[in-house]
């Protein structure tokens, strides 16, 4: 094969290197693989020029069902992303260049991370915002560890109404230690039992690290959360604001509820939806927890002539510095996407921002007022901002046959609490700025026939 | 097979002179961009009583405080941000354990297939065959590939792929009632993220030394393993870019204490198809496809970390699996497998990137990643024969994808550290190596050029490194100072720590009203 891939080499190319090194045949620079362990190629297809790969491509996309009129949310939203967030992304000068460990040429990256954990630190009204995590339940677990390292005690509190993936997230990350992850009741207004917090709160032998709560939670509920971190506080806990970002464009920030930590999916900021990732693990701290933040922090400082600079700082907490001591293993973080959230946030600016968090409440309103007229009232009694679950007699069922309507009618709450008889026959479903009336009536109307 | 023309010896025009590859144009922030009112319409207003419904001590009591910018403004800061950066798209950046290859733009174009970009991770199986299947396939090419039984693609990246190993680790052993295994060991070579996962695990790590030679020391290694051991975790080839030649002697101590051994496949760009770990008898490995299979770094992620195993740790996989049913796939339900260690993030995986590692590995195919490797390696040894008279070689065996060089007699000789040569290639129009890395060598740089480069920039950079070695000893200030020709200068990263300032506002706790 004289070329394959995107490699320059030529056969003389290859010729003209191997022979300053003296070697007349490849193998010699794989002389040092003990025979036994020597594999002798890879049982792969074959590889497709660029047009056939494309067709494959294609095919495989063309597979999966984007069209649908889709109300589901459940941590990951549809928005609409302003046309400059994909010209920014699709720049070379960012997406090809790694990690700012020389920052006299990558001040690019670095002054956009300052960006970012500005209009984070802003959004939460918590100074210390990380350059990013992987995603909101990667940024949940490590909170919930945040909370440990810095109460030195070992047990959280996280209320059932968090996202399930974040909860089942830091279960895993809390799996096989000494530290005790508990889960909290929720009230039949959806939101999380404040009497059972407090009961969890006064157990004299077991101190609470932290305790963690989601703003909206996972039902969509508004939860009462300066009285859940007032209780918190009480005892000594860190209380951790588990939020969707758009929503504080007109919710209350986690810092005026005194929240000490606030982590979240950053999807919602201008990052689309690819079946999962790559994400964004929001994660921002009061300053006095600095120390405790995993992941990288940009700082501003100067160069030796004065000039303004950007750099990665403090990096003492960091794996390759501190190694087994390190605040967390993170190491790669979603610089790419914290760009896409700081240029969507750039182009909206906080009155577009605001807008695209009441249009969704509003359009939310109607579906609650379309859903209700054709015999699927709310689950949950308490507020709400875009979504909500509602009641559907055999909700899996309803849900696969509006599926073969082209609709696709949120989440079947059972899969995320199948043990939970309240929940069985609940739908959780979203409306976003996108929802047009029109999907919304479709939605109505289709729930009334499969129904009959 | 095409013939070999001669080519015309062509040397670029002399007025050309060094390649700038950063801008100049220092920018302001977004904050002090903002001018209040400014801005361009993206989505409709709604109605003015949209959150009237809403309690009011559940909404911000102040309006929300954002710098206000136009689109065009929008467009131009960025842009003129991004020219600050140097990039795989516009320069040579052999930056050593990153493999800073070319990022195709197919993969680019193929992430942004609407079906692709818009498939939401809860989409019921029905709706979402096409990712599913391409997860599917793309693991068992990794599965090929790494010589393993089953692959996740859940992690996120590499550092999330080892805490996803190591805690399948923990759940073997535990399920074998052996619970006495509290220690993990590691080389002294190793990334710095090997310990970190340990830890995070709630493991003790044990450091082994290396030998003289650069292998892992098997005595020092067979002395530290002992019935606390749960894992070894071995790179190989290893940070100093060499293959542990005595490989089957230390996996045979390994599994002969019990314990497991772990792969950091940080390095496989070396070995494709001439060496399968899973086939060798490691346990379980992660890949970096931001390394091995071009997916973009994007300036620190994201990546992603898929993990293959063998049959032993393969009940222990995160959940969801996806499964073929015959021609359709779909997603493992919560509790199909009770013995899986759990969800290690949100959702089944960053999907977009696997799109791009998908498209990659088949633009190559299985005859075109061998090729990869062994190109990647000629570029490594060729560029390490072309510098071997310049800085010390402190290994003899033959380097795989890339190589560590010191500079230990340069700076005995002249006072001028790597840190100094690095920051002067800068000014030759190069991102440097990666510098004091791994930790073991005084001095050094680790040097790692990919398969994607040609002949010619490997001498480029060859000559480029020649002459600032030439520098240092005639004019060491003119390197000690460098970079002389970059949009910053030496940062002042001491005052950076002392006093840190993380966001444009002073750090109150409280936000200011919205400047209006």
């Amino acid at each position: 094969m004289s070329s394959y891939g995107y490699g320059p080499n030529t056969a003389s190319d290859r010729e003209r290197m191997l022979s300053a090194l003296g070697l007349d045949s490849i193998e010699g620079l794989f002389s040092d693989i003990p025979a036994a362990m020597r594999a002798t190629g890879l049982d792969l297809p074959d590889g497709l020029d660029e047009l056939s790969l494309a067709r494959r491509l294609e095919t495989l996309a063309a597979r999966n069902q984007v069209g649908l009129a889709s109300f589901l949310g459940a941590g990951a939203y549809r928005h609409h992303v302003p046309a400059t967030v994909d010209q920014i992304l699709s720049r070379g000068e960012f997406y090809t260049a790694y990690t700012p460990y020389q920052p006299e040429i990558s001040q690019g990256t670095l002054q956009t991370i300052y960006e970012y954990q500005s209009l984070i630190a802003q959004l939460t009204g918590l100074d210390v915002v990380s350059a990013s995590h992987y995603d909101g339940g990667a940024a949940t677990a490590e909170a919930a560890l945040m909370t440990v390292r810095q109460t030195k005690r070992e047990r959280v509190l996280v209320s059932r109404a968090v996202h399930r993936h974040f909860v089942d997230t830091t279960r895993t990350y809390f799996e096989g230690g000494t530290l005790a992850l508990e889960e909290l009741p929720t009230t039949p207004e959806g939101t999380t039992d404040l009497a059972a917090l407090e009961q969890a709160l006064a157990e004299p032998d077991r101190p609470v690290a932290g305790v963690l709560m989601g703003q909206p939670n996972a039902f969509g509920i508004l939860e009462p959360m300066a009285e859940a971190a007032r209780l918190a506080h009480a005892a000594g806990a860190l209380f951790v604001a588990v939020v969707e970002p758009v929503s504080l464009a007109v919710l209350a920030a986690p810092g005026d509820y005194d929240a000490d930590i606030a982590v979240g999916e950053g999807q919602p900021l201008g990052i689309s939806l690819q079946y999962g990732g790559p994400y964004l693990g929001l994660l921002a701290a009061r300053s006095d927890l600095v120390r405790q933040v995993p992941g990288r922090l940009v700082g501003r400082t100067t160069d030796v002539d004065g000039r303004r600079a950007f750099v990665m700082t403090l990096r003492a907490r960091e794996q390759d510095i501190r190694r087994d001591k390190a605040a967390s293993n993170i190491c790669t973080n979603q610089a790419l996407c914290a760009l896409a959230s700081t240029v969507y946030i750039a182009t909206l600016g906080p009155h577009g921002l605001r807008d695209v968090a009441a249009g969704g409440a509003a359009k939310a309103a109607e579906m609650e007022g379309a859903l209700a007229a054709f015999g699927a009232p709310r689950v949950h009694s308490g507020p709400y901002l875009n979504e909500f679950a509602v009641r559907v007699p055999d909700a899996r069922k309803v849900h696969a046959a509006l599926l073969e309507r082209g609709i696709l009618a949120g989440l079947p709450l059972a899969d995320w609490y199948p043990d939970d008889p309240d929940l069985a026959d609940a739908l959780l479903v979203c409306a976003t700025e996108v929802t047009t009336s029109d999907e919304i009536a479709r939605f109505a109307s289709a729930l009334r026939e499969v129904a009959a | 097979m095409t013939a070999t023309v001669e080519r015309p010896e062509v040397q670029p025009s002399q007025e050309l002179g060094l390649r700038r590859v950063v801008g100049s144009a220092l920018q302001p922030t977004l904050d002090e961009l903002s001018r209040p009112g400014r801005a361009t319409t993206k989505v409709p207003h709604p109605p003015a009583d949209a959150l009237d419904r809403i309690p009011s001590e559940l909404r911000r009591a102040v309006p929300l405080g954002l710098p206000e910018l136009n689109e065009p403004e929008v467009i131009r800061h960025f842009v003129n941000l991004s020219q600050l950066n140097y990039s795989v798209d516009t320069g040579f950046y052999p930056l050593g354990s990153c493999t800073m290859k070319y990022n195709p733009k197919i993969n680019e174009w193929a992430a942004r297939l609407p079906g692709f970009a818009a498939l939401h991770p809860l989409t019921p199986d029905a709706a979402a065959q096409g990712t599913l299947e391409l997860m599917w396939e793309l693991e068992q090419w990794l599965a090929e590939i790494s010589g393993m039984k089953a692959v996740t693609l859940q992690p996120a990246a590499g550092a999330h792929g080892e805490l996803t190993g190591i805690l399948m680790i923990r759940a073997y052993h535990m399920a074998r009632g052996d619970h006495e295994r509290t220690e993990v060991i590691v080389p002294d070579s190793s990334h710095g993220t090997n310990p970190a996962t340990a830890s995070m695990a709630g493991f003790k790590t044990v450091t082994v030394k290396s030998d003289s030679l650069g292998q892992i020391d098997v005595d020092a290694l067979k002395a530290a393993l002992s019935p606390r051991t749960a894992a070894v975790m071995l790179t190989n080839p290893s940070t100093l870019g060499l293959f542990e030649t005595r490989i089957e002697k230390v996996l045979d101590a390994v599994h002969g204490a019990g314990a497991l051994a772990y792969m950091d496949g940080a390095n496989m760009n070396a070995v494709l198809g001439k060496f399968r770990p899973g086939a060798a008898g490691f346990d379980v490995m992660h890949f970096n496809t931001h390394k091995t299979f071009s997916t973009p770094h994007g300036g620190g992620g994201p990546g992603a970390g898929p993990v293959a195993v063998n049959a032993k740790l393969l009940p222990f996989l995160p959940w969801p699996r996806v499964l073929r049913d015959g021609d359709s796939f779909r997603l493992e339900i919560s509790g199909e497998r009770p013995t899986s260690i759990g969800r290690v993030r949100s959702y089944q995986g960053s999907t977009g990137v696997l799109v791009r590692a998908y498209a990659y590995m088949l633009a190559h195919g299985g005859e075109g990643l061998v090729q990869v490797s062994e190109d990647a390696v000629l570029a490594a040894n060729y560029l390490r024969h072309r510098l071997a008279d310049t800085f010390e070689m402190p290994f003899a065996q033959v380097s795989k994808h890339e190589f560590v060089a010191s500079a230990a007699r340069l700076k005995a000789e002249t006072g001028v550290r790597m840190l100094d040569v690095a920051k002067r290639l800068i000014d030759k129009g190069f991102h440097p190596p990666t510098i004091y890395f791994p930790l073991t060598v005084e001095e050094c740089m680790l040097v790692e050029p990919t398969e994607t480069e040609s002949v010619e920039t490997l001498d480029a950079f060859a000559d480029a490194l020649i002459e600032v070695v030439r520098e240092a000893h005639t004019d060491p200030e003119l390197v000690k100072t460098a970079p002389h020709d970059s949009p910053v200068r030496r940062l002042d990263e001491a005052t950076a720590a002392r006093q840190p300032d993380l966001r444009w506002r002073p750090m109150t706790g409280a936000e200011p009203v919205c400047p209006q």
